[in-house]
């Protein structure tokens, strides 16, 4: 069942979403939360999903500051409250 | 007492230590492996050795020869590292550096005569590494080590960091440490997966990219080549990133254990701390946490006596993995 779910983005998105730094979007899955982001701001479009509709690899989303990678990926539900937030993959070390 | 030939002879095995006492679940035990115990501050200084003894083996460096240049991109540890490293060998290093690191990580670079080049901060990490790309297209004379794609980088933790883990505590059951390079993960990591393989790796991670304004798209992302090379995303059970607030928190829940660490020890420690309070309820665990760094490279930052939100918005700019 969807849910109101707040996305936090990166500088870099921002622009894509109106100089927001956050966005609230109806999902049932992580999945569902970029395919909304991608609807609602087109610009992010190649930027999150690939034309397959597979996670972009330089790009990392977390539900309550977990790696959904590590979660169910696309499919990793999401449920009232949960923060989601989109990180570029950056270096460190 | 016990003398060493050279300072190079004390990297590694360092000390482990219970910090149980910070652990929020009686059934999960916490320790913590001490890397700044090394000579250079760092768990780097493994990386850094192992990078210049495999360079000498395979004739890439020629100990003794002078005028041989080393270039590498790094945020700090490893640049420190290889910096001590080179200045007992005779090479020369060149490091590209972000400029927004903490000062003491500048000067630790000039204590062993390093020379830096600066990289944008906006840009963090993907930026030291992309100029350093591009120097190491112009000038193939210097040697470049290249820490994300370099395998000597994990196997250092895969013939060390891993095996006096499991010499100090066989016993363990979860393994937390920093993502930067990856090289600790996936050395360590594997090591100790394939001693026990219900063995449980968590990686842990700043939220650098929120705020990295130098980017113009996620195009300009970066994932360390051995990270994919080596399989890191079949290796790590769970990844998780830590915000500044946290990680300043628990870099002072540290020092209430005596512990002084660096911020990104902070970051491990409050993930190893959701990690305890996640198991089962009885369910018995045996936490080691690698403190990457001690603190001594972090007092300008007043981590540990300022206002925390004042130190935790500071921190949100400054590069500390």
């Amino acid at each position: 069942m969807a849910v109101a779910v707040d996305v936090r983005l990166p500088t870099l998105l921002r622009s894509q979403a109106g100089g927001q730094s956050s966005v609230t979007v109806e999902a049932a899955t992580i999945g569902d939360v970029l395919r909304e982001l991608v609807s609602e701001f087109p610009g992010m479009a190649g930027q999150l999903l690939n034309d397959d509709g597979s996670l972009h690899r330089f790009v990392n989303v977390y539900v309550n500051d977990d790696d959904v990678r590590y979660l169910e990926a696309l499919e990793t539900p999401v449920k009232e409250g949960d923060e989601v937030s989109l990180l570029p993959a950056v270096a460190g070390g | 007492m016990a003398s060493h030939r050279s300072i190079l002879d004390l990297i590694g095995d360092t000390p482990l230590v219970e910090v149980s006492e910070l652990s929020p679940n009686p059934a999960a035990r916490l320790f913590v492996k001490l890397e700044g115990q090394n000579p250079g501050g760092s768990v780097k200084d493994r990386v850094a050795l192992a990078m210049v003894e495999d360079a000498e083996k395979s004739g890439l460096l020629r100990p003794g020869e002078p005028g041989q240049v080393l270039l590498e991109p790094s945020s700090g540890n490893t640049g420190i590292g290889l910096a001590m490293v080179a200045r007992v060998k005779g090479y020369h290093l060149k490091v590209v550096l972000p400029t927004n690191v903490s000062p003491e990580r500048r000067q630790l670079l000039e204590v062993w005569g390093a020379e830096i080049l600066e990289s944008p901060g906006a840009e963090g990490s993907n930026g030291a590494v992309r100029i350093a790309l591009d120097l190491a297209a112009v000038h193939p004379e210097w040697v470049f080590l290249y820490q994300y794609a370099n395998p000597a980088n994990p196997r250092a933790h895969y013939e060390q960091t891993g095996p006096e883990i499991w010499r100090d505590c066989p016993e363990i059951t979860h393994f937390v440490a920093g993502l930067g390079t990856s090289g600790t993960l996936l050395g360590a990591g594997r090591y100790l997966k394939e001693r026990n393989p219900a063995l449980e790796v968590w990686a842990v991670e700043p939220p650098v990219g929120e705020t990295v304004d130098g980017l113009r798209s996620l195009d300009e992302g970066y994932i360390p080549p051995i990270f994919e090379e080596l399989g890191g995303a079949d290796l790590l059970d769970r990844k998780s990133v830590v915000r500044p607030r946290d990680s300043v928190e628990w870099v002072r829940r540290l020092a209430d254990a005596g512990i002084f660490a660096g911020i990104s020890s902070g970051a491990a420690m409050a993930g190893a701390v959701r990690c305890a309070a996640r198991l089962g309820e009885g369910q018995p665990a045996m936490i080691v946490v690698i403190s990457a760094d001690g603190g001594w490279k972090y007092l300008s930052s007043g981590a540990w006596t300022g206002d925390i939100d004042e130190v935790a918005e500071r921190a949100r700019s400054t590069i500390y993995f």
